[in-house]
């Protein structure tokens, strides 16, 4: 090797524009001209171009890049799209999103992680709505750099006056979007007039061509002083000396000795030390992947935000942010969902819809819903707080998502504004504190897993592993076993029939009340019979009470015998054993058999725990 | 690579591939209960092995590692394929669709398609539900074919049926990854990478690949546009077949007889690196089974493709 050190950096950027703008043959032929195109594609091209084109004999560039076959019947792009090309100067992420309104996520999906938009305008119809609006999904996603492609400019047989018209309606209308940069450029996508390179063809233009832009624009992040932003996003703990929290560094710097706060209990340590597979490091710039080792053992779980202490960010439960709404059902004021920033989720609820942004004159409309592709400003309340910093001074902190609970689709992309804790026009709410508050603020569906099965089928051993693993999970648990259960609250109760009805009676109530907290309760209890069961579940509401048969053959819970019940019983020390003297009646419909002579009770469990997850 | 390269200072833009890539990682990692990687032995596969690696040190990588074996693999890979699992104390399943080799299916008589749905879709979704895994992380990239570039980083599949239609916007880096039952998810760590990346990050970080990317004397045999290696006594012979000594490298790694090998004298990873500056061809035309019908991946993703 020669020594060479590549230095190229990477520009990511959107290209949008309404439908026949010509953006995929632009995006097509930039490709092509500036990296080249490879034999089997060329062949490959020529043949689609005879099958599908629209070009006529030429060559159509946008079938380079339409995928999808809905695409190619249809002559459109569907979905946002990522290309890749590069030049010795730069590598080039592109991400292609279709201009379709209905489609507007897209647009803001690719917008969120891009720096630079490409926006396209047909010359012959100059600015239409489609493209104030790319332009102002754009802006309002943070991208500070546009460039205006006017496409098709060899259709007004190169005029300058066209050109200069469509050039002065962009500067008009962009002028309120104080961007960073602005470069309008007449293209023909088509012919490649302006794309690679400058063209013969407009003498009037000096200006760079497409590509020449793309390479050489100062695209400087804007948090580029923006304060340390660490998100925990897994603890990594291979043995007992060794407690690392692993992150990427969103904005500012991290380094060795320096002081890092817990944002949101606030607690201050320093740094030990960043660790990395090559080594120690001494600091680490924004979007390094490390590991970080603390001085101090503090409490710090996936979720939890590490800050520069003398920048804090807004820590609250109550804050004003703006929303593209994603989903197809429309928002509903007192919505719950859940809110996703960084690593940390949390239920959150939209407590107020303000106002809608009107994307044509950028202006605030009052309005209380918000349907598909909306942008509105709206109040939200977190369960427990959750730090951010505004989107408009920090992308990597400010953006998060929110989720429906129910379908696990994303509902909206959240571009946070402001606290509203501090503000004086909002309220704490009074109200009854209900068992779905309880719940929501521990950010879980209660339930009640009801394990029963005979004496000695491993359902104390399972319940203790299921909770242990709950816990591990997030979850908050609490474990009622039968046999702990006796030596309390129980302990008045015999064996003979109307004491074990009331014994299950009183376990049942005792698990609708930690339900009622918010809880997920776990009972072991043998309760035989099928009725008394049915008495506990119709205590909760529907969907709480999970059913888990723990069957194990009575030969098999004689053999294992754990608590020596049935050598007692043989001796005739014990009487009214379940499975040996009293019936047991196994369940009708549990929500899970678990057949202990075919799983480990940590299978067992782990499948409590996967029932558990997924209705939660 | 010999002992004597030093790996130097990543560029920015391999250092931004690697941290993102680690990123997606320590995610997938953190928010499901029973995660596995997809391992094969190819390049793409040592690339994402090597980032779980990092991504998760000095812990192991927190998942095991499956490899979806046809029966038909090169034989190097899988010698290959078993170093890699012993140094690196892998915990590695190898999973075959048995029903459908017992019946006889194979790669020279089956239709390329089926061939490539039963060894492969379906074999990959017997395992992923036989162990129950929510996730699977594997090193598809977006450049390597047209409907790949509509791919999430994160992509739910219904049971294991990718719908292009419902997939979730993913924005800034703030993946949603919750699933409802029936759902399990997919995730792509190289989707940003090229094929030019991936072995420029070979040669940067000295990552051990197999040979068959080097090109070497080997026994092959035109077939079409293609060359294809001899790799055991099961190929079937034409009347007109004249298997013939060449210096040939792989650009990809499938089933042997389903994978053409390009004439090339790059014995080194430079020489690779330059070869691909050059190269006419682009990276998959080497595999049969994409040209068995148009759109092809698209409608293998739709089956549970991975």
């Amino acid at each position: 090797m020669d020594g060479f050190v590549d230095r190229r950096s990477t520009l990511r950027f959107l290209a949008c524009g309404s439908v026949d703008d010509g953006k995929s043959t632009l995006i097509g032929r930039l490709i092509a001209d500036s990296a080249g195109l490879l034999d089997d594609q060329r062949a490959s091209l020529v043949e689609d171009s005879r099958r599908f084109g629209t070009t006529g004999d030429d060559m159509d560039f946008a079938l380079l890049l339409d995928g999808l076959e809905a695409e190619r019947e249809q002559g459109i792009t569907i979905d946002v799209a990522h290309r890749f090309f590069s030049t010795p100067r730069r590598a080039f992420v592109v991400a292609d999103t279709p201009g379709h309104r209905q489609l507007t996520r897209n647009m803001a999906t690719g917008a969120s992680t891009s720096e630079l938009a490409v926006l396209l305008v047909d010359i012959r119809n100059g600015l239409v709505e489609q493209t104030r609006r790319h332009a102002a999904i754009a802006h309002l996603l943070g991208i500070r750099h546009v460039v205006v492609a006017v496409n098709k400019i060899d259709l007004v047989d190169f005029s300058e006056h066209r050109f200069r018209e469509v050039e002065r309606a962009v500067e008009a209308f962009a002028k309120p979007l104080a961007l960073a940069s602005l470069t309008v450029i007449p293209v023909s996508a088509r012919h490649g007039d302006n794309v690679a390179t400058r063209s013969a063809r407009t003498p009037w233009y000096d200006g760079p061509s497409l590509l020449a832009c793309l390479e050489t624009i100062d695209v400087r992040p804007d948090n580029a002083g923006a304060p340390l932003r660490f998100p925990v996003q897994w603890v990594n703990r291979p043995d007992a000396s060794f407690r690392g929290f692993a992150g990427t560094v969103m904005s500012g710097e991290v380094s060795v000795g320096a002081p890092v706060a817990v944002a949101g209990s606030g607690r201050i340590t320093r740094v030990e030390r960043i660790v990395s597979f090559d080594g120690d490091l001494p600091d680490a710039a924004a979007g390094r992947a490390v590991t970080l080792t603390l001085a101090d053992e503090i409490d710090i779980a996936r979720g939890d935000l590490l800050i520069d202490p003398r920048r804090r960010p807004t820590v609250t439960r109550q804050f004003a942010a703006d929303l593209v709404w994603l989903a197809e059902a429309p928002a509903q004021p007192r919505q719950s969902l859940l809110l996703k920033i960084g690593t940390a989720t949390v239920p959150a609820t939209l407590t107020r819809i303000v106002d809608r942004l009107d994307l044509d004159s950028l202006g605030r409309t009052a309005g209380d819903d918000l349907a598909l592709n909306a942008i509105g400003r709206v109040w939200i309340e977190t369960t427990v707080p959750v730090a951010f910093d505004p989107y408009a001074d920090n992308r990597a902190t400010g953006g998060f998502i929110l989720i429906d609970r129910a379908t696990a689709r994303t509902a909206a992309a959240g571009l946070a504004v402001e606290n509203l804790a501090a503000a004086t026009n909002v309220h704490p709410q009074i109200g009854q504190v209900t068992p779905a508050r309880r719940a929501a603020m521990k950010g879980q569906r209660p339930l009640v897993l009801w394990l029963t099965g005979l004496p000695g089928a491993g359902k104390s051993t399972i319940a203790d592993l299921v909770e242990r693993k709950l816990v591990e999970h997030g979850r908050q648990t609490m474990l009622l076993d039968g046999d702990n259960l006796r030596q309390g609250i129980n302990s008045d109760l015999g064996f003979d029939s109307a004491s074990r009805a009331e014994n299950v009676r009183r376990v049942g109530e005792i698990a609708r009340l930690m339900a009622d907290a918010g809880l997920i309760a776990i009972v072991a209890l043998v309760s035989p019979f099928r009725a008394d069961r049915l008495r506990a579940a119709s205590l909760l509401p529907a969907g709480s009470f999970v059913e888990i048969f723990v069957d194990t053959p009575i030969e098999v819970c004689r053999q294992r015998d754990t608590k020596g019940l049935h050598a007692l019983a043989d001796k005739g020390r014990l009487a009214n054993l379940t499975g040996r003297d009293q019936p047991y009646e196994p369940p009708e419909q549990p929500a899970l058999v678990l057949k202990t002579t075919e799983l480990s009770a940590q299978e067992a469990a782990d499948r409590v725990v996967a029932l558990v997850l997924d209705r939660v | 690579m010999d002992a004597t390269t030093i790996s130097f200072q990543l560029s920015p833009h391999l250092q931004a591939l690697e941290d993102d890539a680690i990123y997606v990682l320590r995610e997938a990692a953190a928010e499901f209960r029973a995660p596995v990687m997809l391992y094969s032995g190819g390049k793409d596969s040592s690339v994402l092995l090597h980032l779980a690696r990092k991504a998760f040190y000095p812990a192991r990588p927190p998942f095991p590692f499956l490899h979806i074996a046809t029966g038909w693999d090169f034989r190097e890979l899988l010698e290959h394929r078993d170093r890699v699992a012993a140094a690196h104390h892998l915990d590695l399943l190898v999973h075959g669709n048995d029903d459908a080799t017992r019946a006889g299916v194979n790669p020279f008589t089956t239709e390329t398609g089926e061939y490539s749905r039963l060894m492969l879709t379906e074999a990959l979704t017997q395992a992923l539900d036989r162990y129950g895994f929510d996730v699977a992380i594997g090193g598809a990239r977006r450049d390597e074919e047209k409907s790949r570039a509509k791919e999430r980083i994160f992509s739910r599949r219904l049971g294991h049926a990718w719908n292009p239609r419902d997939q979730q916007p993913e924005l800034w880096r703030t993946f949603n990854l919750r699933l409802v039952p029936g759902e399990t998810m997919r995730a792509f760590p190289l989707s940003n990478w090229t094929e030019t990346d991936i072995w420029a990050y070979i040669q940067a970080e000295g990552i051990s690949i197999v040979p068959l990317y080097f090109a070497a004397e080997r026994k092959v045999l035109r077939r079409g546009a293609s060359w294809i290696a001899v790799d055991d006594h099961r190929l079937r012979l034409g009347a007109d077949d004249k298997v013939e000594s060449r210096s040939v490298r792989f650009r990809t790694l499938g089933c042997w007889p389903l994978t053409g090998a390009c004439d090339s004298q790059a014995m080194d990873l430079a020489s690779i690196i330059a070869e691909l500056a050059t190269a006419r061809q682009s990276e998959r035309q080497g595999r049969l089974v994409d040209g068995a019908r148009h759109a092809s991946m698209e409608r293998k993703k739709r089956e549970g493709y991975f």
